[in-house]
């Protein structure tokens, strides 16, 4: 219980003293998440839209492998990512194991499946409810799609956001291919394993409510850009 | 609305961090990052040489993986015989000697096994396993871990046939030690990271002194005939550091409580 309130005091201070380094690696954790939910978002919403209007032999298939890839452990895609991206591996003549970019690539792959799958709910019902007039209208595939995730933007949002809460509290993929290295790939998540593992709760603890406090500002920050729960709709 | 999102992100993307004008990565061992001696050091590098060491930290066994596919420029370890096996495999150029600390057992202040007053490592270790009390060992193929196995078989003892009080965690020095203090147990802890460790709870240093637990670093640059992008100019400019009287200096004079943790041992390079 110690642990907490100093941790908690901790916090405090860092952040009104506006500590140099939790700044550094604070905008560090946000630059990483943000590119990748970027990434993830261009990636994952046409290919939700595209697989609820498109029939096709695998679709039913495709879409039990994005649900069941949102439990995907970030371990293991860490391991994978660092296997390709090593110096030995086939891609490490870009040498970018080690770097922000490697993060980038793992976070994405992490919530790629979890995007898609919940913004291919939300499609779908629409689909159900546009398919007799797009149908009518005699538009094309791309059309479809683009007037979907358009009339869906709402629901989408609410996709982003779950892709960004778990990839800014991930570490075991970010640990394996960005190494933790201060100054260069070193994140919230990866600090707070670093203090815990020198048996400094307090410091663990203060990082830990700043990555709380951060993800409640973020998702604040994205309604505010949308104006959500204010204006009638957009 | 779409547009101000854009404008967002892209002002977040931009600010990555600007790129020193030399960098090079080196695989170091928790136990060297756990004592602060990096803290200390790595400034006067980026001052003396203006180069950014990035230190990326991990057991041994894995710093060598690091160094044999070529994913670091150096390695800086402390495990003799992994070390000239990854020279012997062409892996590195040479092993240059830095520095040695030591090796401490720590363990519940009652002490349940008594190995306060143990003759050597070995006595230490042979009553702890007769007493069947709880040990952590770190279990993680790092430099740590080899050291504690080879003192178990200087003891006459084979860690896989003991039962569930000996628990291989399979963790950092760190972790184990977390574990340790939580149980609490006996553990191997090389003398920095458990001075710098933060959550002693019951636990206190019970036996040192043993010259078997003398603890040797090495530096050990990665071969460029293997892999072509390691950057031996730097590498060799920081070896040339590491072994001069700066860095003796700083090394020999780097305290914790009071009590010195290195004693700088290089000799100018082979």
């Amino acid at each position: 219980m110690v642990d907490l309130w100093s941790g908690l005091a901790q916090a405090f201070w860092l952040v009104v003293t506006l500590d140099a380094e939790l700044v550094e690696i604070a905008l560090r954790s946000l630059r990483v998440t943000l590119s990748a939910l970027a990434v993830a978002c261009v990636i994952a919403l046409p290919l939700a839209a595209f697989v609820a209007v498109k029939r096709f032999r695998a679709r039913r298939f495709v879409i039990a492998i994005l649900n069941a890839l949102m439990g995907l452990p970030p371990v293991v895609v860490g391991l994978i990512v660092y296997v390709f991206l090593s110096r030995s591996g086939p891609f490490g003549v870009m040498g970018l194991l080690f770097t922000p970019t490697a993060m980038i690539i793992a976070q994405t792959i992490i919530i790629v499946p979890l995007i898609a799958s919940i913004a291919h709910q939300s499609i779908r019902d629409l689909w159900q409810e546009y398919h007799d007039l797009l149908i009518s209208m005699n538009v094309t595939q791309g059309q479809k799609i683009r007037t979907l995730l358009w009339d869906c933007r709402r629901a989408l949002l609410t996709a982003a956001l779950a892709g960004f809460g778990r990839a800014i509290g991930e570490v075991g993929a970010i640990m394996i291919v960005g190494g933790n290295i201060d100054h260069a790939t070193r994140v919230l998540t990866t600090a707070i394993a670093l203090e815990t593992g020198k048996g400094e709760f307090a410091l663990a603890l203060a990082l830990g409510f700043v990555l709380i406090g951060l993800a409640i500002t973020v998702n604040l920050a994205i309604h505010w850009l949308g104006r959500t729960e204010r204006e009638g709709g957009w | 609305m779409m547009k101000r999102f854009a404008l967002t992100l892209a002002a977040l993307a931009i600010g990555t961090a600007a790129q020193a004008a030399d960098v090079m990565k080196m695989a170091v061992t928790t136990s060297f990052n756990n004592s602060g001696l990096a803290d200390v050091l790595l400034p006067e590098i980026k001052k003396d040489l203006d180069l950014d060491v990035q230190l990326l930290v991990v057991g041994t066994g894995q710093a060598i993986k690091l160094g044999e596919a070529g994913d670091v420029d150096a390695i800086l370890v402390h495990s003799r015989k992994a070390e000239e096996a990854f020279v012997d495999g062409g892996f590195g150029t040479h092993r240059t000697e830095i520095m040695y600390n030591d090796f401490v057992f720590i363990g519940p202040k009652a002490d349940p096994a008594g190995i306060k007053d143990a003759d050597d490592a070995a006595a230490a270790l042979t009553a702890i396993a007769e007493a069947k009390a709880p040990f952590v060992s770190r279990g993680d193929d790092s430099g740590t871990h080899k050291k504690e196995l080879s003192l178990w078989a200087a003891a006459g003892l084979d860690p896989a046939g003991f039962d569930d009080w000996y628990k291989a965690v399979g963790a950092g020095m760190g972790a184990a030690l977390n574990t340790a203090s939580g149980i609490p147990a006996y553990i191997m802890s090389d003398r920095a990271s458990w001075l710098n460790f933060g959550n002693k709870g019951d636990l206190e240093l019970l036996y040192a002194g043993d010259p078997v637990l003398f603890n040797q670093y090495a530096y050990l640059p990665v071969n460029p005939e293997k892999h072509d992008h390691v950057k031996t100019e730097l590498v060799d400019k920081l070896e040339a550091w590491l072994v001069s009287e700066r860095a003796a200096t700083l090394i020999n004079d780097y305290k914790i409580n009071g009590e010195t943790l290195f004693v700088f041992n290089a000799k100018a390079a082979e």
